[in-house]
């Protein structure tokens, strides 16, 4: 049967990892490479890295690390950040990408999305959608939470599965950071409103979250970044987990 | 030995290139040399080829067609010199006589069946996701046949591969193959074919970790 996914995430600024796995005997914890190798040796499903380098003049060393990565990593591999165009795709793509993530280009422009899978192919195009909760809806945010668009993530995560999504990286900007869960309600509303997978996103500081966020909020797949850095738990000790509590997942 | 992996200008294949030559290290002695190209010379002078495939089938099978000459070659390669060749995903949904895919387009007819979207019962509709994307397993039905035993040899009884498609290979019953057998949506499909020299995967050993790099290896070494 299908397994659900672990996928950690690695913050990249400038081609080096910023927010990582922080061991001792790692010879250089800045390298994407070796902390790639690390999580799909431990078992990973994926491994995502989301490039957080703010200026442009330095937007060509995710390129270098995505292509060095794939060299050596033989699980799939989805980069995000600042992807806005057909080109940015194509680029990282070509250097070994196998899926990319598109969020504030895919608000501005729904195009980008029906474009990027006619040409790439949907099993390639994730869109991420930052919500926030405001009363009783969810919102989106673009620029990496900056900007409120007013736009209902639920319809909006609808559209995007109709402009050609393959997969949607669901982020609670109200959870991220918090360590204290996934918003399980935003994700459940919106596994159940599309018919791709979502992944959860946001907010995971113990295994159970993991389990909450497959059990309660349909999610396909779990991505988390800080609970898998510092050592604080291996991906294999996360499936261990999902898997007493009934979860299929591959071990 | 000479591989090439066909490049018919249709999706990202570099994972595919970076595993084989990734594998290929492992056997030093066969001094493999892997090789991305269209050109009909290099189907030509291969000993074993690779057809990768990502997106729509209609997309991809228009593309090959599209290069003079590579439909002629590749079918004399493999029906003729009966070269190894080893689909991915699309590269095997396109063996088939036919695909559905965007209005329905004629494939390759290396092994006769057709490529239909996979059918969500309603029991399963609400649990159940197309695409279907990620891990699962693979039981596969050697039955003693030499060149099916050899592409499997060394892994586990249902290895894990990764998946990430939404139409299945419905093979004809007529035909006398090997196959491997997925579960999904409440139903079992062809995941794996090996049909004397033509096999075929719909899952990506190429991102399918330690196994799908030992599955190449094993394709190396037929």
């Amino acid at each position: 049967m299908l397994k659900n996914r672990i996928i950690p995430c690695l913050d990249v600024k400038n081609g080096r990892v910023v927010k990582g796995i922080n061991f001792v005997d790692l010879k250089d914890a800045g390298d994407p490479v070796e902390q790639a190798k690390i999580y799909s040796d431990g078992g990973a499903d994926e491994i995502c890295f989301l490039d957080i380098t703010a200026s442009n003049e330095n937007r060509d060393t995710i390129y270098d690390a995505v292509e060095r990565t794939s060299k050596n990593c033989f699980v799939p591999l989805t980069v995000g950040g600042g992807v806005r165009s057909i080109a940015d795709i194509n680029k990282l793509l070509s250097c070994g990408a196998d899926k990319v993530s598109i969020n504030t280009a895919a608000v501005q422009n729904s195009k980008v999305v029906e474009e990027s899978s006619k040409k790439f192919g949907s099993q390639c195009i994730v869109v991420a959608i930052d919500a926030k909760k405001n009363d009783d809806k969810w919102e989106i945010f673009t620029h990496g939470g900056r900007n409120n668009t007013g736009i209902d993530a639920i319809e909006y995560a609808k559209k995007m599965e109709d402009s050609g999504a393959g997969e949607l990286l669901v982020t609670s900007m109200d959870r991220d950071g918090t360590q204290v869960g996934y918003d399980i309600k935003l994700m459940s509303r919106i596994s159940s409103k599309v018919n791709i997978p979502v992944i959860a996103s946001g907010g995971v500081g113990n295994l159970d979250h993991l389990v909450d966020g497959i059990k309660l909020g349909n999610a396909s797949a779990v991505l988390a970044a800080s609970i898998f850095h510092y050592g604080k738990h291996s991906v294999k000790e996360a499936k261990e987990y999902l898997d007493s509590k009934g979860i299929p997942v591959r071990i | 030995m000479n591989v090439t992996i066909v490049d018919y200008y249709s999706g990202n294949i570099s994972s595919v290139l970076n595993s084989f030559k990734e594998a290929a290290k492992y056997k030093p002695d066969l001094n493999i040399n892997i090789k991305l190209s269209n050109k009909l010379e290099d189907i030509k002078n291969a000993d074993k080829l690779v057809l990768p495939g990502q997106g729509s089938f209609k997309n991809c099978i228009n593309s090959l067609k599209g290069i003079d000459g590579l439909e002629e070659t590749l079918k004399e390669q493999v029906l003729v010199k009966k070269k190894f060749i080893l689909g991915i995903c699309v590269g095997m949904q396109m063996f088939a006589n036919h695909g559905e895919e965007d209005g329905g387009s004629e494939g390759l007819g290396l092994i006769g069946g057709t490529v239909r979207k996979i059918k969500i019962s309603p029991q399963h509709a609400d649990v159940t996701k197309l695409p279907h994307i990620g891990w699962n397993q693979v039981t596969f039905f050697p039955n003693g046949i030499p060149i099916a035993e050899k592409f499997i040899n060394r892994l586990d009884q249902n290895p894990h591969f990764y998946f990430v498609h939404s139409y299945i290979f419905h093979p004809k019953n007529t035909e006398n193959y090997t196959r491997g057998e997925t579960y999904y949506a409440g139903q079992k499909f062809m995941s794996a074919v090996i049909k004397e020299n033509i096999i075929g995967t719909q899952f990506h050993p190429e991102k399918s970790g330690n196994d799908g790099l030992l599955m190449i290896q094993n394709f190396l070494t037929l």
